[in-house]
C-alpha cells in the first residue's frame, strides 16, 4: 500500500505529454499556448504526407510552430494565423479543407455516395423476382408422382 | 497536383501571378546580399534559386543551372539553413552559377515564398511578379520543356 501511495504521489509530478516535445518552443502564457496547439493541430506538415504541424519533427514544421507562436504573441487572431499561412502555402496547408468552388465535390461526396446507394437500393427492390404461382391440380399431382418413383 | 503522384511538391505555389515577398537577406561572402528590390530592378527575366549544401537534388541540377547561367539567364541563389563555410565548399565543388548569392539561415524568407524544401527555382518576370516555380531539382527535360519558352516569352 506505501508504495502504491509512492506512486500516486510520483505521478501527480509527471509533466502531460505536450505535442512540441521541446519545452523551449512553449510559450509561457498557457491560454496562448493552447491556442497555438490547437492551430498547429488544424494545419499540415507541408513535407510530411498527412502529419499536423504540430506533431512533426520537420525542421519545416518546427519554423512554423514558431511562426504561430510569435503570430499569436503579436496579437492576430485564430483566423489571421491561419490566414497568413494560406497565403503562403494555400488551402493544401489547412487538414480541414474549407467550403469552396475548388472543394465542392470533396464535401458533397459523401452526400453523393449516400444518393447513390439509396438509389441502388431501391432498384434492387424493385426488380426482386416475383414469387412464383402456386401449382395447379395436375402439377401437383405429377410432382408427387415424380417424387414417389 | 502532378498527375498521378501524391507529392506535395506539385501543389501550385500562391506566389504565381503575384509580385514577390518582401525580403533583404545578407550576402554569402564576397557576394553581397539581395532584396526583393534588388530583383525587380534587372529589367528582365530572372531566377531565384533555393538551394543548400546538404540537398542532394542541388548537386545534380547544378550543371542545369550553370547552363541557364551560360546562356546569360540571371540566377539569384538563397542558401537555405546553410553554414556560410558548407555552402562555399558546394560551390567550389559544384560550380557557382549565380549573379548574387544570399543567405536564409533562419528559412523565413523561404517560408514567406511557401518553400517546401530544396532546391526550388522561381522565374521572376521583369517587373517582378513571379511567373513559374518548380518545386525539386532542375532537369535539362524542365528547361527546354516548361523554363525556356517561358523565359523568352517574357524577355
Amino acid at each position: 500500500v506505501k508504495r502504491a501511495i509512492t506512486v500516486l504521489l510520483l505521478a501527480m509530478f509527471v509533466s502531460p505529454a505536450f505535442a512540441v516535445s521541446d519545452p523551449a518552443e512553449m510559450l509561457p502564457n498557457r491560454a496562448q499556448e493552447e491556442r497555438a496547439e490547437s492551430l498547429g493541430h488544424q494545419l499540415r506538415c507541408l513535407v510530411c504526407q498527412n502529419e499536423s504541424v504540430e506533431e512533426s519533427n520537420a525542421d519545416l514544421a518546427r519554423d512554423l510552430r514558431r511562426i504561430i507562436r510569435q503570430r499569436i504573441v503579436a496579437g492576430d487572431t485564430d483566423t489571421q494565423v491561419v490566414e497568413w499561412m494560406v497565403a503562403r502555402y494555400g488551402n493544401f496547408v489547412r487538414l480541414r479543407p474549407p467550403f469552396n468552388a475548388e472543394t465542392l465535390a470533396l464535401w458533397s461526396a459523401p452526400g453523393i455516395a449516400l444518393a447513390i446507394g439509396i438509389a441502388a437500393a431501391l432498384i434492387a427492390r424493385r426488380r426482386r423476382p416475383v414469387a412464383p404461382a402456386p401449382l395447379t391440380d395436375t402439377e401437383r399431382q405429377r410432382l408427387s408422382d415424380l417424387l414417389k418413383s | 497536383m502532378r498527375e498521378g503522384t501524391y507529392d506535395p511538391h506539385g501543389v501550385p505555389s500562391m506566389l504565381v501571378g503575384k509580385a514577390l515577398p518582401n525580403f533583404s537577406l545578407p550576402g554569402l561572402p564576397p557576394s553581397v546580399g539581395f532584396s526583393s528590390a534588388d530583383v525587380a530592378a534587372v529589367g528582365r527575366p530572372s531566377l531565384i534559386n533555393f538551394f543548400a549544401s546538404w540537398c542532394l537534388p542541388c548537386v545534380q541540377e547544378a550543371p542545369v543551372l550553370m547552363a541557364l547561367k551560360r546562356q546569360r539567364t540571371p540566377i539569384w541563389g538563397i542558401a537555405y539553413k546553410d553554414k556560410p563555410e558548407a555552402t562555399s565548399g558546394f560551390l567550389r565543388q559544384n560550380g557557382d552559377p549565380y549573379t548574387r548569392i544570399a543567405r536564409d539561415e533562419p528559412g523565413n524568407t523561404a517560408i514567406d515564398f511557401g518553400l517546401y524544401g530544396v532546391p526550388e527555382t522561381y522565374l521572376i518576370d521583369k517587373s517582378g511578379i513571379v511567373r513559374w516555380r518548380w518545386a525539386g531539382g532542375l532537369s535539362d527535360d524542365v528547361v527546354r520543356q516548361s523554363l525556356a519558352p517561358l523565359i523568352q516569352s517574357l524577355a
